[in-house]
This record gives structure tokens, sequence and C-alpha cells, in this order.
């Protein structure tokens, strides 16, 4: 017997299969698409990172005498704004604020959304009924509505922005992980833990949390392309950033009279949106399709 | 079929409820006090104290609620601060035009999502399968304001066949179904559309993929049924999902109009917001998204019924 078991022991090593963590890893690297958007979000991240070190241009810098010049000017590879301002300087610059009022809600969501979602999951019955039909109050009202009605109410600001869109995150967000948590309840292991004396708030961060994060994590990635569309979009309203501040929404808004003098020009900062919205949802895709083993 | 109904309609009352607890809450959490709008620069104190005992400020929340609800129960939204007109009556000319932007877009956006999503899940995997879920990626990424825009430089600034912005010639708000009309609801239309024609698309592909892949189909096909038929059984299938998705994109298109409308100057509910947000017209805005929020969750609970009409085992569930 312990013969056998020792040689089980050490034939272990050698057999032991790649983790599911790495194994996922491993597809998603091997994924083209998904490479090319991790790329493209490194590069847009990084240039906005390190914008004030890539020699550009002064972005809040204007001329009345260069106004609105075209894609390709010597010295303007991308034109000048209605305000005579470096339009590569200012959609560099512009990744900062973008980006963070775009990413920052998702990331708040995640987290409480994973909380309430765990622990409605989790314990279940009332507390379960109260959290979900809070929740439900807010799919009872279309997103896009329910941020503006927010930021509408709050009034224009980056911080209220980044609550409103928040707080319209925050149910979606529960409702994923409500129903993960609740498909992992009841398996085995959690009961085996539950059975040799684990408390409720050791189960649910040592034996649930990793097993439920995956596919929150996976939706809330996708979340953030649909954020990046409507943070801008609450800035192209009026109701984010304010000038003279560059923010990819809010240089599409003031840009939207040059259409007529120089329309390519004022398209430009939808394109860094639209790149942004695209790479993250291929990018979730990816995952999605990587941690679905079963394919 | 009956009892499912009551079941449902039972159900939405509290949702209704919440939803004008929140819109009431809306001007609640506005910074300041809500009179701000209304109260002149250099108002004295007593004028301000009127104000508040006029519009019934003065009160508990608890009872400003109940007696704002009672209100509203009998079609009272209060009057706009910024025009003086009842709110309802705004809303409702405003909520038309936008109801008749949402209607053409979901022709358009649920036509070619429906189509779009069979071809791929019926040949996935194949280069067709690859353009047509490129299109539906594109189509639930792109920053549909972004998307309007350029539409009006391509359509209008460059090559002046259609007007950029407006809902009719004249800039009159009255609509008519003639061409002079039609003309202005060609880009609003498609730039709505291609939100829901991408998550149809993908909708649907998943679902044809899903069903094509199952025992029954196999079945059908050792029978002998030509895959013309085999194609009705799909359809069959996927139809409550589908049905399902379209009518809350349906939703979505009527209550998140308001970057479209903003980009076109299109005179629906979503503009409205907009003027009665930038003007700080609280009853305005608050009964605004609550007319809103009330087509939405009718609409669902639409959806829903019609749901259970063509699929029996809903209302089992």
């Amino acid at each position: 017997m312990t013969v056998m078991s020792d040689t089980a022991l050490q034939a272990a090593p050698a057999t032991k299969a790649r983790g599911y963590w790495a194994t996922v890893g491993r597809r998603i690297a091997r994924d083209k698409v998904s490479m090319a958007c991790a790329f493209v979000l490194v590069l847009i991240f990084a240039s906005a990172l390190l914008a004030p070190w890539l020699g550009l241009a002064d972005p809040y810098q204007g001329s009345m005498i260069r106004r609105l010049r075209h894609i390709g000017t010597p010295n303007y590879p991308l034109g000048t704004d209605e305000l005579g301002r470096d339009m590569l300087a200012r959609l560099i610059y512009g990744g900062r604020l973008s980006l963070i009022i775009g990413i920052l809600p998702v990331i708040f969501a995640f987290v409480i959304g994973t909380s309430f979602g765990l622990v409605a999951g989790y314990v279940g019955g009332k507390l379960n009924t109260a959290i979900m039909r809070t929740i439900d109050v807010f799919y009872a009202f279309p997103s896009v509505l329910l941020a503006i009605a927010i930021s509408g109410a709050l009034g224009a600001g980056i911080v209220n922005s980044i609550v409103s869109l928040t707080i319209v995150f925050v149910p979606q967000i529960t409702r994923v992980a409500e129903s993960v948590t609740t498909g992992v309840r009841n398996m085995d292991f959690v009961e085996a833990a539950r059975a040799s004396g684990a408390g409720p708030f050791t189960i649910m961060r040592v034996h649930m949390l990793g097993n439920v994060l995956g596919p929150i994590f996976v939706y809330a990635t996708g979340l953030i392309s649909v954020s990046m569309i409507l943070a801008a979009g609450l800035s192209f309203l009026g109701l984010g950033t304010k000038p003279p501040e560059p923010e990819w929404g809010l240089m599409l808004n003031t840009l939207r009279t040059a259409i007529y003098i120089n329309p390519w020009v004022a398209a430009l900062p939808g394109v860094m949106i639209f790149a942004v919205s695209i790479c993250f949802n291929l990018l979730s895709d990816g995952m999605r399709s990587a941690m679905d083993i079963r394919n | 079929m009956f009892a499912y109904i009551a079941r449902r309609i039972v159900y939405v009352i509290p949702i209704v409820i919440s939803v004008a607890l929140v819109c009431f809450l809306l001007v609640h959490i506005t910074p300041g006090d809500p009179l701000v709008a209304v109260l002149p620069a250099d108002a004295s104190q007593e004028l301000a104290a009127q104000l508040r005992t006029a519009y019934g400020f003065d009160r508990p929340l608890p009872v400003q609620f109940g007696l704002w609800l009672w209100r509203a129960l009998h079609g009272d939204l209060g009057s706009s601060i910024a025009t003086g007109r009842p709110v309802l009556t705004e809303v409702l000319r405003a909520v038309g035009n936008t109801v008749t932007l949402a209607i053409a877009a979901a022709l358009i956006g649920f036509t070619l999502g429906l189509l779009f999503g069979l071809i791929a899940g019926y040949f996935r995997d194949t280069w067709i399968d690859k353009v047509a879920t490129s299109i539906a990626i594109a189509g639930v990424s792109v920053p549909h304001y972004w998307l309007g825009m350029v539409m009006v430089i391509i359509f209008s600034v460059q090559l002046n066949w259609l007007p950029a912005v407006g809902a009719g010639p004249g800039g009159s708000g009255a609509w008519g179904w003639d061409w002079e009309h039609m003309k202005y609801l060609i880009l609003p239309a498609i730039t709505t559309s291609v939100i829901p024609m991408g998550i149809v698309t993908r909708t649907v592909r998943a679902l044809t993929g899903d069903i094509l892949s199952q025992d029954f189909v196999e079945a059908l096909r050792a029978k002998g049924l030509r895959e013309l038929d085999v194609f009705k059984h799909v359809i069959k299938n996927a139809a409550p999902t589908a049905l399902a998705v379209m009518g809350l994109q349906l939703g979505y298109m009527l209550g998140g109009s308001i970057l479209i409308e903003t980009v076109f100057s299109w005179p629906g509910s979503g503009l409205l917001l907009n003027s009665a947000i930038f003007q700080r017209d609280l009853p305005l805005l608050q009964g605004t998204i609550l007319v809103l929020a009330l087509f939405f969750v009718a609409l669902n609970l639409l959806v829903d019924i019609a749901q259970a009409a063509i699929d029996p085992r809903i209302k089992r569930g």
C-alpha cells in the first residue's frame, strides 16, 4: 500500500494538467483578434498616460489664425480644431479623461455589484428578494435614460457623470453575479466547506469568489464598451467635462459646428471612442469563448 | 392565459410605484433648493417662503410624494417652468415624434438583424458568418451620436442629398407621411437602427446555432425534411427569445433617443429632455422621464405576454 501511494505521489507532477486559467490564457494568446485589440488598447492607454513626454503640442494652446486646418497640414498631422488647437495632441491627451470617465464606473460597479450579487446569491431567502427586487426597479428604465436622468438632476460634472453611470451599471452586474453565485452555491465543495465549519464570510471569499469572478469579469469588460459610449455621450450633451478640457465626447460636441468647414477633423474624436469601444467588445467576446472550455 | 396576464399585471404595480418614486426623488437629489430655477435671483426671503408653500416643498417628503403621485394618476404632471404649458401635453406631443423615429428604426434594424442573424447562424464559422458578425459588433460598438454626425457629413454636407436637421420643411414640428417629411426621417432612423441591428444579429445568430445543433433538427433531417422546412422549425424555436430582445430594443430606442435627437434636432422626447435639463425645468424633466419609463414598463409587459402567447412553456414556468 505504502509503496503504491508513494509511486502515485511521485508520478503526479509529471502528469499534472495545465490549470484552468493557464489554459484560458493560452487560448486568448492564440486568438489573433483578441491580441490585436489588446495591442490597440495598450497603445491608446500608454499614449494617454505618457502624453506629456511624447513631444506633442500644447493641447490648450489655441491660435486664431490657424483654426480648422485640414488633416495632413505640416506640423498639424491631424489638423486643428475650432480654436486652432492641435488635434493630435488633444486626441491623445483626451484619452486621459475619456478613459477615466468611461472605465471607472465599470470598476466601481464591478466591486459594488459583485458584492451585492454574491451576498444575494449566497444568503438567498428574504435578503435575496430584497436586493433583487430593488434591482428590478432600475431595470424599469432604459439605461441611457437613467444615466441622463441622474446626471441631468445632479448637474454637469465629471464626478456626477461617473456616479450616474455607476448607478446604471450596478444593477446589471448584480444580476449577473447573483445568477452565477446561485449556480455555484449548491455545489459539493461549498457544502464540504460548510460542513468543515467555515463561516459564511470565509466561504464567500475563499470558495465562491474565485468561481464567480470569471464570468462577471467578462461581462464587465463588455460593459466598458457601453460605458465609453455613454460617458462620452454625457460629455457630448454637455453633462460631463467642461471646456477647455480635452475629452473625446466634448470635443465632438464643440466640433459639431465645424462639420460644414472641415468635416473629417470634426469626426476624429468619435473614431477614438469607436476604437476603444469595439476593442473592449471584441476582447470580451474573445475571453468568453476562451473560458468556454467545452468548445 | 388570462391568469398569467393577471399575474404579470399585478407584478407590474410595485414596479410602477417604485418608478414614480425614483422620478419624484430625482428632483430632490438636485443640489440646492428645487425652487432655484423658478426663483428670481434677487428674490426676498418672503417670496421664497411663499413659493415654497405654493409648490408644497415645505411639507414632509412622503406627503409630497403622495400628493404628486395622486395628481400624476389624474394626468396632472404639473406645468413646465419654461413655457408654462402642462407637462403632459408637452411630453405626449414630443413622444409621438419619438415613436415615429423608433418604429422606422426598428423596421430597418430588426429586418437586417433577423436576416444577418439567421444567415450567420446557419453558415456558422464560414466567411459569411464572419462578415455578418463583424457588422454586428461594429453596430453595437459604434458611438451612435458620432455615426449620426458622419451621416450628416456624407449625405448632407458632401452629397447634399438629405437634410441635416429637423423633422420637416420650414422647421415645423408637424409630421406627415410624404416624401418632404420622409427625407428628414432617413438619416436619424438609419443611425438609430445600428445598435438594435447589431444586438438582434448577435442574439439570433446564437439562437440559430444552438437550435441547429439540437437532436430534433437531426431527426427532422433524417426524416427527409427539406432544408427550407427545417429552417421553419428553427424560426419557430427562436421566435420567443428574439421577440423579447426586439421588444427590449424598441424600448431602448424610445427611452434612449436623447443623443440621436440632439444630433439631428429631431423634435421628440429626447430633445425635450435635453432642453428640460439645460433650462433646469424640473417638472418637465421629472414628467418626461416618468412617461418614458412607464412606456418602457408597459412595453416589457406586452413583450412578456406576447412571449407567453407564442410559447406555452413560459406560462407554466
